[in-house]
């Protein structure tokens, strides 16, 4: 394989590995903050358990992303030198931000936190994890701002002269219209996954307790703890709801600008070949294609859904949609995908000079990943609202094979969803790293050579495999444990005291 | 070679980011080095651990400051060192994976041998990254050998650069290098040693201040053997570099003295913090303007402060970010470690680890 090849093979593998931690990070972060401030408004001391439970299952979480986090930041450098050093001028400032804004905020608030359940006041304590759940936020605006530009590299100019992109308005970068797009979709994506753990993990819970109820033999305790897990189903069961109707309005509003700045990905998510609608047609939306193995051809299709790509698209049941072949053709012949990108219509003649001349990227890859995201997404969202029914005027739900299954989907399949809107998202956009400016290819570091990267991405993968094992099985442990018995915290002033809180 | 102010004011700033990672991650590495030898005991292990539990996350932040302001700041300075020293800097990402998950992982194994795995996972883990960032930095000094690559197209006056010879790995380890690593874990290792003996009580501190004792003198013998070397042989940088080397000697000086009979591990630990920045700064001057790369004689595009900067707007913005966050940054620090002041006792370490919410 080719240093390009294992570079993004490797780009790829830590990445995906990296954002299953994430939206767990960034959503669950918030959710046992809101526990922690019920608790702190009513005293009651179920949500004090409610937050330690979900608590530590947030932290078990949160290792695991800060340390794969670590490698992303480290890999633009290593693996792609060329990338970074074209870039850097731009896509440098909001990472160094991201650490200097968001990074210090979170591991500083959370470390108060976790150690600070008896040396701070209580509301004290409870503005740290807010602190940390706002830092975990901040951090997705810098970093979807950076990967935004790099879909619309807009705010920048190309200098011919030190051969790179150079920065000509950060404000114009921080409201990139697709960074202002993506960050809410990523974070309604991110409120689904733990939206669905919080429910998934209290649901199986309440199936459980509900047979022991049936048996007669509940104790006090149970009583206790199935209020509490009911009350975590329904609250998780809302948020994943609310949350996937945020989706559909935020990825509607994506679709659109993805047609108008990247029209070849949309193009590539309906794998459509050839123009269609504008001319008093439309394009219809297809469901499930199969295409030749070359994907130019289309072998079996589903029934079509009448126009609603035309709608997806541009927002009009008659719109124009620009198939694949014909903007390979514009593109070569010389159309810039925006005219208004100064970037885009400057380095052109770079990519001219250096033969670019591939514009389409893999049409299979990004077709199904764009329905796999879409279904799971909408799975998600169905296990959300047959769970509130389910659990309508006091029922609880059977203990069964089929409901633990269903309570393990909840979180696993909006997760799978972000994975594969990441790699939509990511595929769509090749053969380029900066869309319309920058080859894939050519930003792959020079001086690296195919065996060393080779080498690290199987190093990486059998430590991310290793950690995994771990990682689920304490995570399982956990939940099995079920919510632990709490004492009320108190500030602690004796120096020779056990601490109510420690590792 | 001019240079403007921006761009120095930039190269400063990114000495004082590395500088924070060094003097506070130092002594986090230094006591998680020291887990599996300085407590006997369960919980004498964990009064270990719960010394640096609510700090060593943000300590490590400083690590990625500063290397996201090297990328925002000078690209081709962060282009050209992390994929020249790719292997070192895969070693370095896996002790810090090792490392961080440790300590997580460890209150949540209630198995002594799984405790144990995890207890040399973070001091192993801890040592490598110290080892590799002190033979780096020891190569910074020395200056790594670069070589312009051909231009991407006929106009560009600037292109990337790469190591020679590439990859770059066995000649990181001269004489100067190594003695550069292994200097870095002894001054860990005595930074993070006079830390427990301020923020324990009891046997723990008995023997971290013992070790103190001990590793202060390599400590001194060793950065004094380093210092020398660098200032009259390896890239000597003047009187300044004297001066500094003779403030970073008083600093371990102190630090030993008081940590021992002088009996106050508080200006101990301001003596090594003290130490390690003179030190720093030390290495920075001879990384000026040559940013630690050794451009060969005569070669008409060279890598340095210059050709490696953005544009003035970009550093412009990012400085007044700087201005207006370090600051704050530096004192929700400061207010965390006030919080978790009080030094620790195996008295103050309860028995269920379950009590812990993390």
């Amino acid at each position: 394989m080719t240093p390009e090849t294992l570079a993004r093979w490797q780009f790829g593998i830590t990445t995906v590995y990296h954002y299953f931690f994430v939206p767990i990070t960034i959503a669950l972060s918030m959710l046992v903050a809101i526990l922690q401030t019920i608790w702190n408004r009513t005293g009651n001391v179920r949500y004090l358990r409610l937050t330690k439970f979900f608590g530590k299952l947030f932290l078990i979480n949160f290792a695991m992303g800060v340390v794969t986090g670590i490698v992303q930041e480290f890999q633009f450098g290593m693996n792609w030198s060329e990338y970074s050093r074209f870039v850097g001028d731009i896509f440098g400032a909001p990472l160094a931000l991201e650490a200097l804004l968001a990074f210090f905020l979170e591991s500083v608030f959370l470390g108060l936190w976790i150690f600070g359940w008896d040396r701070l006041p209580k509301k004290l304590h409870l503005m740290c994890i807010w602190l940390a759940a706002i830092g975990t936020m901040l951090s997705a605006i810098f970093i979807l701002a950076a990967n935004s530009w790099m879909q619309n590299p807009v705010g920048a100019v190309f200098n011919p002269a030190t051969d790179r992109a150079e920065m000509a308005s950060l404000g114009a970068v921080l409201t990139n219209p697709v960074a202002l797009v993506t960050l809410p979709h990523v974070l309604f994506a991110a409120y689904m996954v733990a939206g669905g753990f919080v429910m998934g993990i209290s649901g199986w819970h309440l199936s459980k307790l509900r047979t022991a109820q049936q048996a007669g033999e509940l104790s006090a305790r149970q009583v206790e703890d199935l209020g509490a897990h009911r009350f975590a189903t329904k609250f998780g069961a809302w948020v994943l709801l609310v949350a996937s109707v945020g989706i559909i309005v935020t990825g509607d509003i994506q679709g659109k600008i993805m047609t108008e700045v990247q029209p070849m990905k949309m193009a590539a998510a309906e794998a459509l070949w050839v123009s269609e609608g504008g001319d008093g047609s439309c394009a219809d939306f297809s469901i499930l294609t199969i295409g030749s193995l070359d994907g130019s051809r289309e072998v079996w299709s589903a029934p079509k859904v009448p126009c609603l790509l035309s709608f997806l698209a541009t927002g009009t049941w008659d719109g124009k949609v620009e198939g694949i072949n014909d903007l390979r053709d514009e593109f070569t012949a010389g159309r810039i995908q925006d005219p208004d990108n100064p970037l885009q219509v400057n380095a052109r003649p770079r990519l001219d000079a250096l033969g670019v001349n591939d514009w389409v990227p893999n049409i299979p890859v990004t077709y199904w990943t764009f329905r796999l995201m879409m279904g799971l997404g909408f799975l998600g969202m169905g296990i959300a609202a047959l769970t509130l029914f389910m659990l309508r005027k006091g029922r609880l739900p059977k203990q069964s094979w089929w409901w633990t299954g269903l309570m393990l989907a909840a979180p696993l399949s909006p997760l799978f969803a972000n994975s594969f809107g990441w790699i939509f998202t990511e595929m769509g956009r090749q053969p380029f790293l900066v869309n319309g400016v920058l080859t894939t290819a050519s930003g792959v570091s020079p001086g690296v050579s195919a065996f060393e990267m080779g080498t690290t991405m199987v190093l990486f993968t059998l430590i991310y495999g290793a950690l995994a094992v771990v990682e689920v099985r304490l995570l399982l442990k956990y939940i099995k444990l079920g919510l632990p018995d709490v004492v009320e915290p108190e500030v602690i002033t004796d120096d020779d005291a056990p601490l109510s809180f420690a590792y | 070679m001019e240079f403007t102010t921006l761009q120095i004011v930039w190269f400063c700033l990114i000495a004082v980011l590395w500088t924070g990672y060094l003097v506070l991650e130092g002594f986090d590495y230094g006591v998680a080095m020291l887990i599996p030898f300085l407590g006997k005991t369960e919980k004498e292990k964990r009064v270990i651990i719960n010394t640096i539990g609510p700090v060593w996350d943000g300590n490590e932040v400083w690590l990625l400051t500063a290397g996201g302001a090297m990328f925002a700041a000078f690209p081709a300075w962060y282009a050209t060192l992390f994929s020249g020293l790719y292997l070192p800097l895969f070693l370095v990402l896996v002790g810090l994976i090792v490392r961080g998950v440790a300590f997580e992982y460890r209150s949540k194994h209630p198995e002594m041998s799984a405790k144990r795995t995890f207890d040399w996972m973070a001091s192993i883990g801890s040592f490598t990254v110290s080892l590799i960032f002190g033979v780096a930095f020891a190569n910074f000094i020395i200056g790594l050998p670069v070589l312009a690559l051909p231009p991407a197209t006929a106009e560009a006056q600037t292109t990337l650069f790469k190591l020679t010879p590439s990859p770059y790995l066995l000649e990181l380890f001269s004489p100067f290098g190594i003695l550069g690593g292994i200097v870095l874990v002894v001054l860990f290792l005595f930074h993070g040693a006079i830390y427990l003996t301020l923020k324990t009580r009891g046997i723990v501190q008995d023997r971290a201040k013992k070790f103190a004792g001990t590793i202060g003198l390599a400590a001194i013998v060793g950065g004094a053997v380093f210092l020398v070397w660098q200032n009259a042989i390896v890239h000597p940088t003047g009187a300044i570099g004297w001066v500094l080397l003779v403030l970073a000697a008083l600093g371990l000086v102190a630090g030993w003295w008081f940590v021992g009979r002088g009996g106050r591990p508080g200006l101990a630990f301001i003596g090594t913090s003290l130490a390690t920045l003179f030190v720093a700064v030390g290495i920075f001057l001879t990384m000026f303007p040559e940013l630690g790369f050794a451009n060969p004689e005569g070669a008409d595009k060279v890598l340095n402060l210059a050709t490696a900067a953005s544009q003035d707007s970009t550093l412009t913005i990012m400085l007044i970010a700087a201005v207006i966050f370090v600051p704050i940054v530096l004192a929700y620090t400061a207010w965390t470690y006030w919080v978790f002041r009080r030094p620790l006792s195996v008295d103050n370490i309860p028995d269920e680890e379950h009590a812990a919410v993390g």
